[in-house]
């Protein structure tokens, strides 16, 4: 540990490798990088600062979510950590990384679809268009419910192939 | 978690306008703490499994929303009380949410009215308080008014599918309003705390706020086919402490745990 915090750019980089390997709780195919919760590292006075932000205010994976970064640190010998959590600038699906899309799909979950428009959320009665099916891939889907078994899904259905699946949702 | 901030610099106020925004951030909290556990009530006998769990998120989203608030209400008061401390260790009169939030969850068409009345204020209340001189809250709004946005879609599509349903829910629909408008007009009807902070430009004003609601609920029960209600006399009172009979049940629930095991922990 006191060699490494010597070379603190060395730490650094090591830290972000170290957290590529803690999944999110909830969607456990996507490491916390992915999802693009982890806001900054940094190091100062022989200290660790890890900043996360949740993707939904209430989230109940955050504690989880810290408990996992701390315990991954500490089996490294880095002990001295601090975590903050931080609510601004809000999270956004725009954050999710190339990968972690394409991991959602594989995992069964499709991932969000335009988020860079949010405007639409308030279109009443209105869908995300064009949500794959990650089962047989058609586009010809339909909204079933916009909230569902975490607050990051809501719940569509495949027109085609009939089968039901989740939808990383636009944020 | 503790939430904080980038640059955490706590702005020096004054002991007076550091009382107003300790009162102001608690009646913030209380208001959606008492909403996210009336909704919370609804877990498990939602009218369908896709509302249910629709209920049940936007309850879990309000109760995080809470948390950020006490938090912040603890660190404004600065007297060592914690979120849990505020949250259920304060009696009924000194809660400070609305009547609407207390009001009782009745039939289906009952909570969507609450909800459709409280999201439409929120959401607009949220777009404007993102922009406060006041980081923190600023913060909050921030996270919350994207969680608000698909909260008053929810609550104005099922407005829309009561009003303009089934004999039934149009019946049921009906009730709910002439039973829950009068709780609206607190909601933008300023307390003299809320009154001194739009003086000191930290929260958004309700006046100019007015019209933005106003044309939402037209342009919602206008496709729902329904009549907005005209000169309805408004009750006023929670903001105060002064509360319906509602809240101390909810409370005898939601403080139990704390009162009978102090400092419990999960």
């Amino acid at each position: 540990m006191n060699e490494l915090i010597a070379n603190s750019q060395q730490l650094t980089a090591k830290i972000w490798q170290l957290l590529e390997e803690v999944s999110d709780p909830e969607v456990p195919v996507l490491s916390i990088l992915d999802l693009g919760i982890v806001r900054g590292v940094r190091i100062a006075d022989n200290e660790v600062h890890i900043t996360i932000t949740p993707t939904y205010s209430g989230c109940p994976a955050m504690n989880t979510i810290a408990t996992e970064i701390r315990l991954r640190l500490l089996a490294e010998g880095i002990s001295k950590l601090t975590i903050h959590n931080q609510l601004s600038p809000a999270w956004t699906t725009q954050w999710l990384s190339q990968a972690g899309r394409e991991k959602l799909a594989a995992y069964g979950i499709a991932p969000p679809q335009n988020d860079t428009a949010m405007g639409h959320v308030l279109k009443l009665f209105g869908q995300d268009t064009a949500v794959p099916c990650p089962l047989c891939n058609s586009t010809n889907t339909h909204l079933v419910s916009q909230f569902g078994s975490t607050s990051c899904k809501a719940l569509y259905q495949c027109n085609d192939c009939r089968e039901p699946f989740d939808y990383f949702k636009c944020h | 978690m503790q939430a904080t901030l980038n640059a955490a610099v706590a702005p020096a106020y004054s002991p007076e306008v550091r009382q107003l925004l300790f009162d102001y951030v608690l009646q913030l909290a209380d208001t959606s703490l008492l909403l996210g556990h009336r909704l919370s009530e609804w877990c498990g006998h939602g009218p369908i499994l896709e509302q249910d769990l629709a209920l049940a998120n936007i309850a879990l989203d309000l109760l995080g929303e809470t948390r950020s608030l006490y938090q912040y209400a603890a660190e404004l008061e600065g007297r060592r009380r914690t979120e849990d401390d505020l949250a259920f260790l304060r009696v009924a009169t000194d809660y400070r949410n609305p009547l609407l939030v207390e009001q009782p969850n009745g039939d289906f068409a009952h909570t969507v009215v609450r909800q459709f009345l409280f999201d439409n204020f929120h959401y607009h209340f949220l777009q404007q308080l993102q922009t406060s001189p006041n980081e923190h809250l600023a913060a909050i709004a921030e996270k919350s008014v994207k969680e608000a946005a698909y909260h008053l879609k929810w609550s104005a599509e099922w407005i829309i599918r009561l009003g303009d349903g089934t004999e039934e829910s149009r019946q049921r629909i009906d009730k709910a309003i002439s039973k829950l408008w009068r709780y609206a007009g607190e909601l933008t009807t300023p307390t003299p705390t809320e009154k001194a902070l739009q003086d000191l430009g930290l929260i958004p004003n309700y006046t100019a706020l007015q019209p933005t609601l106003d044309a939402y609920v037209a342009q919602v029960f206008a496709e729902a086919t329904l009549p907005v209600p005209q000169q309805i006399a408004v009750q006023l009172g929670g903001k105060q402490g002064r509360h319906s009979e509602h809240l101390g049940y909810i409370l005898a629930e939601l403080q139990y745990m704390q009162r009978t095991y102090p400092g419990m922990q999960w």
